[in-house]
């Protein structure tokens, strides 16, 4: 009696499977990756333990570079008109609307602000351009660019970020906080990147028993 | 399901002068495909900035109240900190005395950190509160940033309000004379400096 033979099988195994399941995740993660920006401003924030994630749309974003030159962008662009409008009209300034309606980012005073906007925004880097002028006390221009931006959000809740680079002086700093405070803007957020509450801190304690971090 | 089937249904008689082709076969090994697949995807989630930027908020108080309605702090549960250039950071308790015998010198991190400056101040607040519900309602964190100091090292005290859960903390205005005793300090630590 012989027993049954036994089919000899291949131990080929069928990628195609696993093939499908590679490249499904291959182009999920492909279409959900988003790129960074290419940013006209190089600035590398500092870190902080908050947790609260920043706005990323309807913001008005100051930003301070390494050397301390301080730029403007409003992410509404119906708040840009209102903003132009406004500084028009006080200022005098004869700015051309549209144009300044496309400019991402604001980084001249008012006396170049015109030939600013006449250059092509991609070159507008942020290491060739004045910046707006508030380090000093006499002419700080940033106070009268929030003015009109807290007219233009009259009513409305503001997103007001500050996006310093680790290396700004203080006096810039010092500069754009006047300007908010000149103009009873007394809450702002500052773009950090997030790091971990040290160990053994009086927070990590807190967060170990899971209470949740205020923000006031 | 990615095989074809190249082995011909049934065979077929083919005419006489036909010539049978070298039968090939189309499996195609798919594992340096899957290799490069996963590679790609590693390359993809590690890649993609799970960490989206953080606000740190800061709430300003409002320089236009009247002098008389602005909080007084105490003496005892005062600290001042103050910052110079080149990461040296100093302190001071209460107020600052006219010899300056109280103006100390701490660092961000490390040894004799700033972090347990505060810490020792919360302690020494707590064992000296009047009231058991609030003790550590004197205690108040002035922060003074002197021209010298950058951008950096105002977050990094600002987070280190955060971290040891400090309420009460202001951002003020340095006076010159601690300005000046700044720079005195720092010139005098840069040749030792390592």
């Amino acid at each position: 009696m012989g027993r049954a033979k036994l089919p000899r099988k291949s131990t080929n195994i069928d990628m195609t499977a696993m093939c499908d399941v590679a490249f499904l995740l291959l182009s999920f993660f492909i279409l959900t990756t988003k790129f960074k920006p290419s940013e006209a401003i190089a600035v590398t924030t500092p870190s902080s333990v908050s947790s609260k994630v920043a706005p990323n749309k309807d913001f008005v974003l100051v930003t301070i570079d390494k050397d301390g030159k301080v730029f403007l962008t409003i992410d509404d662009k119906e708040k840009r008109t209102l903003v132009v409008n406004s500084l028009n009209a006080s200022k005098n300034l004869g700015v051309d609307v549209a144009k300044f309606k496309a400019a991402d980012f604001i980084g001249a005073s008012f006396g170049e602000l015109n030939s600013f906007l006449s250059v092509a925004p991609e070159n507008r880097k942020g290491n060739a351009l004045p910046g707006i002028p508030c380090k000093d006390t006499t002419n700080n221009e940033m106070i009268d660019w929030m003015r009109a931006v807290s007219e233009a959000y009259a009513g409305e809740k503001m997103d007001l970020l500050l996006k310093g680079d680790n290396l700004a002086k203080y006096p810039s700093f010092k500069g754009v906080m006047t300007a908010f405070k000149r103009n009873d803007i007394q809450k702002f957020q500052m773009v950090t990147n997030p790091e971990n509450a040290p160990v053994g801190s009086e927070l990590y304690k807190k967060s170990m028993n899971g209470e949740k971090q205020e923000n006031n | 399901m990615a095989e074809l089937d190249t082995s011909g249904g049934g065979h077929k008689k083919k005419g006489p002068g036909v010539k049978k082709g070298k039968k090939l076969s189309t499996r195609v090994d798919l594992t340096p495909m899957v290799d490069l697949g996963f590679l790609l995807i590693t390359f993809f989630i590690f890649t993609t900035t799970m960490s989206q930027p953080t606000a740190l908020k800061l709430l300003m108080p409002d320089d236009k109240v009247k002098p008389e309605e602005q909080n007084k702090a105490k003496e005892s549960g005062a600290l001042t900190i103050l910052m110079g250039a080149d990461n040296h950071v100093y302190y001071y308790e209460g107020q600052l005395k006219t010899d300056a015998s109280n103006f100390l010198s701490a660092s961000y991190n490390g040894e004799n950190s700033i972090r347990d400056v505060i810490m020792k101040k919360k302690a020494y607040v707590r064992s000296i509160a009047q009231d058991p519900n609030d003790p550590e309602h004197d205690l108040v964190v002035v922060i003074k940033p002197s021209q010298y100091c950058t951008y950096k090292n105002v977050i990094d005290i600002l987070d280190e309000m955060s971290i040891n859960v400090v309420k009460k903390f202001a951002l003020v205005d340095i006076f010159e004379t601690e300005e000046q005793l700044i720079k005195i300090s720092d010139d005098s630590a840069k040749p030792s400096s390592n």
